[in-house]
C-alpha cells in the first residue's frame, strides 16, 4: 500500500509545476518579473504623480485635494505657456537635423573604407560620454567671455564684438539645441546603419542594372526600407528630446528670462526650486497628453508602414 | 577598537534568551549603532576655498574630540542645496543640519526644528543677532527655523587705476554717475559687469537693492502686490539704457562665478561681488597682474551700490543651519551647532574667511579683524544693512517663491531684451499677484 502510494507520487508532478505547461499562465509566470519592475518604477510613480498634481503639497506640508487647479493655474502662467512653445520648437528642431545628419552618416559609414570600424565606434563618443560632463564643455565653448568659438571667429577675422551665445534669447536655443544635436546624431547614424545593414545589397545593385541613379535607388528602394527602423528611432529621440533636462539646467538654468525653459526644466524649478511639489507635478503631467498624442501617431504610422 | 556587530548581540540575546537591554548587556560593549553618533553636515563649497580646508583639516576634528561624535561634512555647490533640502524632507531622511541660503528657513518652516535657545544664547553673549538675521531666521514669534551663520556681504569690486583713468577718483554713488562712468568705461573696453542670469546670488543680490533704491517694492506692508508703479517702470528704463550704455552685454548669462572670471581676467572694470575676487586675488598675487605688472589686488577697492532716489539699498546671501527635523540625530546636530558657535571655535571660520563672511551678531563688528585689510572695511556692516526679499512685507515662503522664481531679475532681462518697460513691470506683476493671492 504504502509503495504504491509512494509510486503514485512521484509519477504525478507537483499541481503547481502543473499549472504552468499550460501556456497561459507560463505566460503570466514569464511576465510577472518585468510587470513588477514596470508597475514599481513607473506605473506607481505616474500615479503617484498624478495624485500629486492633484493636491495643493509643499515640501513638507501635506496638501489637500484641489481637483485641477494646479493645471488651472499653470494653464494661465506666461512661463508655463513659453515653456510649452519652447519644448516643441527644441524637440522639433533637433529631430529634423538628427535625423538628416544621423542618415547622411549612416549612408556613409555604410559604405567600405579603411578603418571603418574605429570611425564606427569613435562616432559614438558623444553619446557615450555623461551629458552633463560633456555639456559642461559646451558651456564653456559658449561662455560669453571666453568662448574658444567666439575667439576663432575673431582670429579669423568673422566677427569683431563677442557673440552673446548664452545671453540672447534666440543664441541661448540655438545653443542648446547645437548641443542636443551633436549628442543625439550618433544614436541615428548607428540604429539607421543597423537598418541599412538589413538591406539586401541586391536590391539596389538590380535597380542599378535597370538604369535607376544613385538619388532614384535611395529614395524608391533605400528609404522605403529603411522606414520602420527611421520612425522607431525618432520614437525614441522625440520621447528623451521632449522630457529633457540636464542639458538645458547645466548650460542656462532656463534663463535668460526663461527662454530655455523646457517641461523638466520648469517642473524642477517650481517643484524643486520653489518647493510647490505639485504644481511641478502638474507641469510635468502637462507633458504626457502631448507626448502621448506624438506616440500614438508614430506607432500608427509605423503599423501602417509594416503592413504595407 | 573592535566593533560590536549587530548580528553578534542578536545571536546572544536569542541564544540565551535575555531579550532587549539585558542581552546588550551581556555584550559588555554597546551595540554598534550607538556607540557613536554621526552627524552630516551638508553645506554649500565655499567660495574661499581656505575655509573649506580649515574645516576639514581643524574645526572638524576638534568637533569630534571634543563632542565624542563622527562628523561628516559634506559640500555641495550652492544651486544644489535646495534639490537636497526637498530631497531630504521628502523621503525622510538625509543631512542632519543644512545650510540654508536666504528664506530657504521660511520656505522649510514645517520639516526643521526651533533654534531659539542658541540663537537667543549666542544673541544674549555677543550683543544682539541682526534684525536681518532675525527676520529672515526666524518667524517672529520666537521660533527660529534656522541658526543664523554669516552674511556673504555683497560689495562692488572696482579697479582703481582704469576708474582714476576716467576721472572717477571715488566710486559712482548714484546711478546717474555710475551710469556715465560705466560708459566711458565701456567706450574703453572695459564694461562694468552684472549678471541678469537664472543664479541664486549674484542676480538677485543686484536687482533686489536696485528697485529697491528707485522705491519699486514687491508688495506694501499689507501684502498687496504694487510692483506695478512709475518707480519700477523708472528703474527698469533706466537699466535698459544702463545696460546698452555700460554693462558687458553677457552678463545675462552669468552665473555667479562668472563676473569673479571676468574680473580676474581684466575684461571688467566693477562688478557687485562677495569679496570673492579680491581674496582670491590676494591669495595668487603671481597670477593676477595688472596690466603694468603689479599684484591685482593693489587696485580693487570695494564700494556699497550707489543710491537711488528712494534711498541706498543692499540685500546679501544670508546663511543659517537648519537642523533637519527627520534627524535622529537632533541633539547630536544641536551640541554640534553649538559647539561650533562657541567664540573660539567660530573665530577660526571667522578670520579663514578675511572678511568675505560677516557674522549675525554685533559684537564682531568691532572686531580687530576689520582693521588688519582697509580694502574689507565695508563689508563690516554688510549683515547690519541688509534687506530681505519681499520687502516692505516679511520675507516669508511666498518672498522666497518670487526669488526662487527669479522673477525680479527676469523682469529686467526681458526689458534688457528689448520688451517695453511697462510690459515687463506688468509681466512680473501678474507672476508676483499668482504667488500673493493663491
Amino acid at each position: 500500500m504504502a509503495v504504491t502510494a509512494v509510486a503514485g507520487a512521484e509519477a504525478r508532478p507537483i499541481p503547481r509545476l502543473r499549472r504552468l505547461e499550460d501556456e497561459r499562465w507560463l505566460a503570466l509566470a514569464l511576465l510577472l518579473p518585468t510587470a513588477i519592475l514596470l508597475g514599481l518604477f513607473i506605473a506607481y510613480p505616474f500615479f503617484e504623480g498624478v495624485l500629486l498634481s492633484l493636491t495643493s503639497q509643499r515640501v513638507g506640508v501635506d496638501g489637500e485635494f484641489v481637483g485641477l487647479k494646479n493645471f488651472v493655474k499653470i494653464w494661465n502662467d506666461s512661463i508655463f505657456r513659453t515653456t510649452v512653445w519652447n519644448t516643441f520648437w527644441y524637440t522639433g528642431v533637433t529631430t529634423v537635423f538628427k535625423l538628416a545628419l544621423g542618415l547622411w552618416l549612416a549612408m556613409l559609414l555604410n559604405r567600405h573604407f579603411k578603418g571603418k570600424a574605429l570611425v564606427r565606434a569613435f562616432i559614438l563618443l558623444p553619446f557615450i560620454i555623461p551629458t552633463v560632463l560633456s555639456t559642461f564643455a559646451w558651456k564653456w565653448m559658449f561662455d560669453p567671455t571666453f568662448s574658444v568659438i567666439n575667439w576663432t571667429l575673431y582670429q579669423l577675422g568673422f566677427i569683431t564684438q563677442r557673440i552673446n551665445w548664452l545671453g540672447d534669447p534666440d543664441l541661448a536655443m540655438t545653443s542648446i539645441i547645437v548641443v542636443n544635436v551633436w549628442r543625439g546624431v550618433p544614436f541615428f547614424a548607428i540604429s539607421l546603419l543597423a537598418g541599412l545593414q538589413t538591406i539586401s545589397p541586391e536590391l539596389n545593385e538590380a535597380a542599378a542594372i535597370d538604369g535607376a541613379r544613385p538619388w532614384n535607388r535611395f529614395w524608391y528602394v533605400t528609404w522605403p526600407l529603411l522606414l520602420p527602423v527611421t520612425m522607431v528611432v525618432m520614437l525614441f529621440s522625440v520621447i528623451q528630446t521632449f522630457a529633457d533636462f540636464q542639458l538645458v539646467y547645466v548650460m542656462t538654468g532656463g534663463g535668460p528670462a526663461n527662454a530655455t525653459h523646457l517641461f523638466a526644466t520648469y517642473a524642477y524649478q517650481l517643484g524643486i526650486g520653489t518647493g510647490l511639489l505639485s504644481e511641478g507635478a502638474a507641469i510635468s503631467l502637462a507633458m504626457f497628453p502631448f507626448l502621448f498624442v506624438i506616440v500614438v501617431v508614430q506607432l500608427l504610422y509605423i503599423r501602417r508602414v509594416e503592413t504595407r | 577598537m573592535a566593533n560590536t556587530k549587530r548580528r553578534s548581540v542578536l545571536k546572544l540575546a536569542g541564544g540565551t534568551a535575555l531579550g532587549g537591554m539585558a542581552g546588550i548587556l551581556a555584550t559588555g560593549r554597546t551595540p554598534a549603532y550607538a556607540q557613536q553618533k554621526t552627524v552630516h553636515w551638508l553645506k554649500w563649497v565655499d567660495f574661499v576655498p581656505a575655509t573649506d580646508q580649515m574645516f576639514r583639516r581643524e574645526l572638524v576634528p576638534a568637533a569630534e574630540k571634543e563632542l565624542g561624535m563622527k562628523i561628516n561634512l559634506e559640500t555641495v555647490n550652492g544651486n544644489d542645496l535646495q534639490p537636497r533640502i526637498t530631497a531630504g524632507i521628502q523621503s525622510g531622511s538625509g543631512a542632519d543640519i543644512i545650510m540654508s541660503f536666504n528664506s530657504y528657513t521660511h520656505l522649510y518652516a514645517n520639516s526643521v526644528v526651533d533654534m531659539a535657545a542658541l540663537a537667543e544664547e549666542v544673541g544674549k553673549r555677543e550683543g544682539g543677532i541682526y534684525k536681518y538675521a532675525q527676520a529672515i531666521c526666524s518667524n517672529g514669534k520666537g521660533v527660529y527655523m534656522g541658526m543664523p551663520w554669516a552674511v556673504i556681504g555683497g560689495m562692488i569690486a572696482y579697479r582703481k587705476s582704469w576708474l582714476d583713468e576716467v576721472g572717477a577718483t571715488k566710486f559712482p554713488d548714484n546711478w546717474e554717475t555710475y551710469r556715465e562712468v560705466a560708459k566711458k568705461m565701456k567706450a574703453k573696453g572695459r564694461p562694468f559687469g552684472q549678471t541678469l542670469g537664472h543664479t541664486f546670488g549674484d542676480a538677485p543680490g543686484f536687482t533686489y537693492p536696485y528697485m529697491w533704491s528707485w522705491g519699486g517694492k514687491e508688495i506694501d506692508a499689507n501684502g498687496k502686490v504694487v510692483i506695478n508703479s512709475k518707480e519700477t517702470v523708472d528703474s527698469v528704463k533706466f537699466m535698459t539704457g544702463l545696460w546698452k550704455d555700460g554693462m558687458d552685454e553677457g552678463g545675462l548669462a552669468w552665473d555667479d562665478t562668472n563676473n569673479n572670471r571676468a574680473f580676474l581676467s581684466q575684461t571688467i572694470s566693477a562688478t557687485l561681488n562677495g569679496a570673492s575676487i579680491y581674496i582670491e586675488s590676494l591669495r595668487k598675487p603671481d597670477q593676477y597682474k595688472t596690466e603694468k605688472g603689479a599684484p591685482l589686488h593693489t587696485d580693487i577697492l570695494h564700494a556699497p551700490l550707489p543710491k537711488g532716489p528712494a534711498g541706498q539699498f543692499g540685500f546679501h546671501l544670508l546663511q543659517s543651519n537648519m537642523v533637519m527635523k527627520y534627524s535622529k540625530n537632533q541633539d547630536a546636530a544641536k551640541a554640534f551647532l553649538s559647539w561650533l558657535h562657541q567664540e573660539a571655535n567660530y573665530r577660526k571660520f571667522f578670520e579663514s574667511q578675511k572678511g568675505f563672511a560677516t557674522p549675525c551678531t554685533a559684537k564682531w563688528e568691532s572686531d580687530k579683524l576689520w582693521d588688519v585689510d582697509p580694502v574689507m572695511t565695508p563689508y563690516k556692516v554688510a549683515a547690519k544693512l541688509g534687506q530681505a526679499p519681499g520687502f516692505a512685507g516679511p520675507p516669508d515662503a511666498k518672498a522666497q517663491e518670487g526669488l526662487s522664481k527669479y522673477i525680479i531679475t527676469d523682469m529686467y532681462a526681458k526689458a534688457v531684451q528689448g520688451m517695453p518697460a511697462e510690459e515687463s513691470v506688468k509681466w512680473a506683476e501678474s507672476e508676483l499677484k499668482k504667488i500673493y493671492v493663491a
